[in-house]
């Protein structure tokens, strides 16, 4: 039993029981769909997302605009799918930034212990102890709203995380018998890290960087709503969501659209998730 | 016909000279200062090339601690640890990188000491890309040739630990330590996990390796039938000291302190009719230390004042056999234990 | 009420069939055995044999996705398929078991003075100050020096011996009729493992309980039981009272376990009797004898189906076709 535990599973094993995995596909599914979106926007929207038409404005769903159209006129489908881009991107850059870093200072941790640690922890407790939008207001007041100041004020927010969540699972890999091993063949603290310790911490990563991807749509589209965020014309589900709180007991649907993407979008990733910290992690998966 | 060879007849290859190592315990109140442990209270041993030395010894006794001292993998608070007469503590850190080419070790559970994550290929190819880079193919030739060598397939190299049983799992671990060519392997319970059945394998593989290839073992065990399957010579530890140490058979056919004996006594016997031999009832061991005199004493039926008071240094009983105790004498003229006879599978006829 | 013969425990025909990851695996087959009152019985296997799996199933601990088959009755009454809630009131009462990891046994958040009146508080309705009455005076009974001061002391205050001195006085709390140990000093020193082997030996001559007693060593299963059981590849391949089975080793797999133990005063540069081959694992157990593969007497009648338990001798049975060969081999020859 104890020898199955932990180990890497072979290529094709992995997609087969990926399949059979009703959340991951649910959430791969989803994800894939926000994805499509994204890409579909950048060759193709029913309707331009930028073009003002005030004569048709509110209008209900039609055949024309299949979810109606906004205060401006401008198509609800068509803005779905370009503020999707936004979205993504924002996910991608923020996580991106934290996974990096957080990482790096993580493994920093938890090889080093002693004071670098302690500066290393203390540090990560300092950031996370300061709102986003805190740092997102500040970011705002130096280089003015916009994508770049969320993506900095989110990005900045996830480094504690990872970096907590590196140096717990990382510390318990150094404790480990195999690291023992490792240092006794003469390997260093550089190697060992990266040849040993990384790669199996790298599901947990993985898990958490899809959790901290679905935060940081939650926070983008916050951002947004505040008008820190993205900024007019470029649309985003955030703005939207800002855009129709003026007119929530004339058109509510406008609200419902971006609020449901978001947390479409949300769900799966979580689902994903999910599906991911099973699949790789086979003790986890044989309870099921 | 150098200097070099000559040297290696005279000096030892592992030679510890008055080891002690400390431990600072977490603070268990903010006001009281930090507890401290002495883990090895000034361990001395000495092992020439070929020889194999047994450690035996209960938790405790300080006898993975002596392991990691010997690998290098912790610098003691004081005493030397001599490889080939040089001083691993006293290196560069380089020197001794290329120096563990000569020591390696085997961990005691082989489900931990393997990364679950790499191919055998690559750990039992650790201690050589540890130390330089050899190309892929010479790599992978040599792998396979201590594969072989513990009696594992050449199919094997590309699979992962989780596939391969404990025992496998242990001939990997054993493939992995071979294949800088050592002298000497450090094995720290390297059949405790294992299964009877199993076990035996492992142990045969061992003797067959030291044959072939002339190793050295440090043997750790708390189980003195296996020390005494492959070991030259045995020391006896208890709470960070030496306390008896001579060759198995003199040490186990007439053992001179009275902690070997307990260790010997308390080993339960598989034959039929096996009654129930009861212990006098012994104190509790207290693991106090700094108080004076012998550390056995709360536990030895024959101590007395002079016991408790001037604690008993190793000393030579016969050219071979030595003992930290006042009594030896006495102890080695107590009868002999009654030990398991070469017992036949069938005693009754049909 | 009952007849004194009457056995306490009576186990019969048990099968336990466990779902895994590689599909379903029969983890136990026809086990059956039977324990009075008093009476002391070891189970002695490798790990995968199904022993722990045996002992869970008395207690009702295996998963719910075990399927299992054949009967277990205590004092007459079935416990397979008994709803969970009775199970509860059985636990700890009447069956209870001592664990070989004592640090694992022991929840490090409470007091080992709560973890032993906890038993006596959920069976026996007594009053708090009751339970804390009796349950140090338990503390005192396994040996535990001053427990009325350490009453309130955490697990990790004590070392491995006094650990599992506290998990066996957790078993006793409530005076179960049958005592389940599942290799309870694996996890200890050797001088320490006769200190608590001594000591649960006295505890169930005392009370009169029953033991199951579950090790890996030949040896303990010698000095503390009066009759014991084989377990290889879930089965039973051999019982019989420990001295029967000691003097005269019916199936080639406890001869095997037995001669590939290392032995002191073995001559050095002699080789240990080793079986081939690895334990099975128990998804792909063969059909017939689990042993077949590593057995040197095998023929092919073995491979066919699970041969069944023959006695060869009063109340000795072996699971072997072959163990006349095997009680023939010259056993001088195989050790050395």
């Amino acid at each position: 039993m104890i020898a199955q535990a932990g180990t890497a599973p072979a290529p094709n094993a992995f997609w087969r029981r990926a399949l059979r995995h009703r959340s991951f596909v649910v959430g791969a599914l989803l994800c894939l769909l926000v994805l499509g979106a994204a890409l579909l926007s950048l060759v193709w929207t029913p309707w331009s997302a930028y073009e003002i038409d005030v004569a048709s404005k509110l209008r209900p769903p039609s055949s024309a605009h299949w979810l109606g159209t906004d205060v401006l006129g401008r198509d609800i489908v068509s803005l779905l799918l370009v503020g999707a881009r936004a979205t993504i991107l924002v996910g991608i850059i923020a996580v991106g930034i934290g996974l990096t870093c957080g990482v790096c200072l993580g493994l920093i941790a938890a090889a080093q212990r002693g004071w670098t640690e302690e500066v290393i922890m203390r540090f990560s407790d300092f950031t996370f102890a300061f709102p986003a939008v805190l740092s997102a207001i500040m970011l705002a007041a130096v280089i003015g709203p916009g994508m770049v100041t969320s993506i900095t004020a989110i990005g900045i927010f996830q480094i504690p995380v990872f970096v907590r969540v590196t140096r717990g699972s990382a510390g318990a890999i150094w404790a480990r018998e195999f690291i023992l091993a490792a240092r006794a063949a003469g390997k260093g603290r550089v190697r060992i890290t990266i040849e040993h310790v990384l790669p199996n911490i790298l599901s947990i990563l993985i898990v958490q960087a899809t959790i901290q991807f679905a935060l940081a749509i939650l926070a983008e589209a916050a951002l947004s709503y505040l008008g820190l965020g993205t900024q007019p014309p470029q649309p985003s589900w955030g703005r939207m969501l800002n855009d129709a709180q003026t007119l929530l007991f004339q058109s509510p649907s406008l609200a419902v659209y971006p609020g449901a993407a978001i947390a479409l979008a949300v769900l799966g990733l979580n689902l994903l998730g999910d599906g991911l910290r099973d699949l790789l992690d086979p003790r986890l998966a044989r309870q099921r | 016909m150098s200097t070099a060879a000559k040297m290696s007849a005279t000096t030892p290859l592992l030679e510890v000279r008055d080891l002690v190592q400390r431990y600072t315990l977490p603070r268990e109140s903010l006001l009281r200062s930090p507890g401290e442990v002495l883990a090895l209270n000034g361990v001395s041993l000495s092992l020439m090339a070929g020889q194999s030395l047994g450690i035996v010894g209960e938790s405790g006794s300080g006898k993975s601690t002596l392991a990691r001292l010997i690998m290098a993998l912790e610098k003691p608070s004081s005493g030397s640890v001599l490889m080939a007469g040089r001083d691993l503590h006293c290196v560069s850190a380089d020197e001794l990188r290329r120096a563990r080419r000569e020591f390696q070790m085997v961990f005691q559970d082989p489900y931990g000491s393997l990364d679950p994550r790499q191919t055998v290929a690559r750990i039992v190819a650790e201690p050589l890309t540890a130390l330089e880079n050899p190309d892929r193919e010479t790599l992978r030739v040599r792998v396979a040739s201590v594969l072989r060598q513990v009696g594992l397939r050449d199919a094997d190299i590309d699979k992962y630990p989780h596939e391969f049983s404990g025992g496998q799992r242990q001939r990997i671990a054993i493939a992995r330590a071979l294949i800088t060519q050592p002298k000497l392997i450090v094995a720290d319970e390297p059949v405790s996990a294992l299964d009877v059945s199993v076990q035996a394998q492992v142990l045969n593989l061992m003797q067959d390796l030291q044959e072939q290839f002339g190793l050295s073992y440090v043997l750790i065990s708390h189980d003195l039938a296996v020390v005494d399957y492959l070991c030259d010579e045995v020391a006896v530890m208890y709470l960070g000291r030496i306390v008896e140490r001579g060759r198995p058979e003199d040490l186990f056919g007439q053992c001179a302190h009275p902690y070997t004996r307990a260790l010997l006594d308390a080993v339960p016997q598989a034959q039929a009719g096996a009654v129930r031999r009861r212990r006098q009832s012994v104190a509790i061991a207290s693991q106090s230390f700094g108080s004076a005199g012998c550390a056995y004493a709360p536990r030895c039926p024959l101590a007395d004042a002079h016991c408790r008071e001037v604690a008993p240094a190793l000393r030579a009983l016969t050219a071979h056999h030595s003992a930290a105790c006042h009594k030896a004498e006495s102890v080695m003229a107590l009868p002999p234990l009654v030990s398991e006879p070469h017992q036949p599978l069938v005693s009754k006829p049909l | 009420m009952m007849a004194a013969d009457a056995p306490l425990l009576d186990v019969a025909d048990l099968g336990i069939q466990l779902t895994t990851s590689r599909g379903p695996a029969k983890a136990v087959r026809e086990v059956s055995f039977t324990l009075r009152r008093g009476e002391t019985l070891g189970i002695v296997g490798e790990s995968g044999c199904g022993k722990s799996i045996t002992a869970l199933a008395l207690l009702g601990l295996l998963p719910d996705s075990a399927d299992v088959s054949g009967s277990i009755r205590l004092d007459g009454r079935e416990l397979v398929g008994l709803a969970d809630a009775d199970y509860c009131k059985l636990r700890g009462n009447r069956i209870s078991m001592i664990f070989q990891e004592p640090m694992t046994a022991l929840n490090p958040m409470h007091t080992i003075g709560h973890q032993v009146a906890e038993p006596l508080l959920r069976h026996t309705g007594c009053s708090a100050t009751e339970a804390k009455r009796q349950a140090i005076a338990l503390l005192d009974r396994v040996g535990l020096p001053d427990p009325a001061r350490r009453y309130d002391a955490y697990p990790h205050q004590f070392s491995g011996g006094q650990r599992q001195r506290v998990t066996i006085a957790m078993a006793l709390a409530c005076s179960p009729d049958v005592l389940i140990a599942d290799e309870p000093t694996t996890a200890l020193d050797v001088t320490i493992q006769r200190q608590i082997l001594d000591l649960i030996a006295d505890l169930v001559a005392e009370r009169g309980m029953a033991m199951i007693l579950i090790s890996h060593d030949l040896g303990v299963i010698a000095e503390n039981v009066q009759r014991m059981i084989v377990m290889y590849g879930g089965t039973v391949v051999e019982s019989g009272t420990t001295d029967a089975v000691f003097s005269r080793m019916g199936h080639p797999y406890t001869q095997g376990l037995f001669r590939a133990r290392p032995r002191l005063g073995a001559r050095r540069g002699t080789r240990l009797a080793t079986i081939a081959g690895t334990v099975p694992e128990l998804a792909d157990l063969p059909a017939g004898c689990p042993f077949a593969d590593r057995c040197t007497l095998v023929v092919d009648a073995c491979r066919a189906a699970l041969p069944s338990l023959s006695e060869i001798g009063a109340g000795h049975g072996v699971r072997c076709i072959r163990t006349d060969a095997a009680l023939s081999r010259d056993p001088a020859g195989v050790i050395a």
